[in-house]
């Protein structure tokens, strides 16, 4: 791709790979949790390259790994992704310069980290190189740690080694980003509280759909704007 | 899980990144759905971390995830790199199992 031999390719070839170790130990991660959550390696590794995006894979794999309904996986995964919706959004002008079938690969590419390495730009032709290395680099990465780690899930017991934990400890990775602004904070008191207090009521991954009502709180006009938001993104 | 699940995951997670990146566009998505949409991660998030962590099925439970999760939580705070979130928080987890 022509975007590797751009002037700033380098400058966004390097922060693409910090990141993408980091995405090679998620993938990783999610790769164990998915197959001894009684998902095949292929299943697994079509999620990665399908789905792409990380707190929806690993949301459903955590619901349905604790005996949720399917239903309630699916929708909790679902609600999860709605924000690259949003991220689209600031994506658009970028995509827009490219061809039919380059803004269909391009849309894939659309999450939280390569949203937020395009934010940090304002040159049209820089937005666009940071965009197509960082969503190169990341999706590459995140798929060849999900294959490694779904092929080691397959051989190992995970509550040996503490992997039970995994979700929780991911999860909390995860959140840290989006806990930055005040309504961020109220939403997640709100998820947590409501996740646990209605645990014994009701069937396992409901209380994670009713954790999502949370999202209200940005009825409320004096929350961030979204700008600063995408741009917290990591 | 099955294919079905996978791939209608797939179909919904693309059609909502094709909706904003390439359907929308450049035109109007209302504010307070922008606003109600970036928040979900948080609650979500939130919900799955206290659900994974202090629940096994309906029953409550505190047991060595939940020294994992503060390890983890210290971790983040104090902005150290996700290798070593991870590895800490999983280690903790792991440790206190063969301990205890």
């Amino acid at each position: 791709m022509h975007h590797f031999r751009a002037p700033d390719a380098r400058r966004f070839i390097s922060a693409s790979l910090m990141i993408g170790i980091a995405f090679v130990i998620f993938g990783a991660s999610f790769g164990v949790l998915s197959v001894s959550a009684g998902a095949s390696v292929a299943q697994t590794c079509a999620m990665s390259l399908l789905v792409f995006t990380g707190a929806s894979q690993m949301s459903a794999v955590s619901v349905l790994a604790s005996g949720g309904t399917v239903a309630s996986a699916f929708g909790g995964a679902v609600l999860l992704s709605g924000r690259n919706a949003v991220y689209g959004l600031a994506m658009s002008p970028v995509l827009k310069e490219g061809s039919f079938a380059s803004r269909l690969l391009g849309a894939q590419w659309v999450i939280d980290e390569t949203t937020a390495v395009v934010s940090a730009e304002t040159d049209p032709a820089t937005r666009r190189t940071a965009f197509w290395i960082s969503g190169a680099i990341l999706y590459a990465s995140w798929n060849i740690g999900t294959l490694l780690g779904a092929l080691v899930g397959s051989s190992i017991n995970p509550s040996d080694f503490g992997l039970d934990a995994a979700f929780p400890v991911m999860f909390t990775a995860m959140i840290a980003p989006h806990l930055r602004t005040s309504a961020g904070r109220k939403a997640a008191l709100f998820g947590a509280v409501a996740a646990v207090a209605l645990a014994p009521f009701m069937p396992i991954g409901l209380p994670i759909l009713v954790s999502a009502l949370g999202m209200l709180f940005g009825l409320s006009p004096t929350s961030s704007e979204p700008t600063s938001l995408t741009d917290g993104a990591t | 899980m099955s294919w079905t699940f996978v791939l209608s995951l797939a179909a919904c997670a693309y059609g909502l990144k094709l909706l904003g990146a390439v359907i929308i566009g450049q035109r109007e998505m209302p504010l307070v759905l922008q606003r109600c949409l970036l928040l979900i991660p948080a609650a979500l998030l939130a919900g799955l971390i206290a659900k994974d962590t202090f629940t096994t099925g309906q029953s409550y439970a505190i047991d060595a995830r939940a020294a994992g999760l503060a390890v983890a939580v210290l971790a983040t705070w104090r902005k150290l790199p996700f290798v070593v979130v991870i590895v800490a928080g999983v280690g903790t987890t792991a440790l206190i199992r063969v301990f205890v």
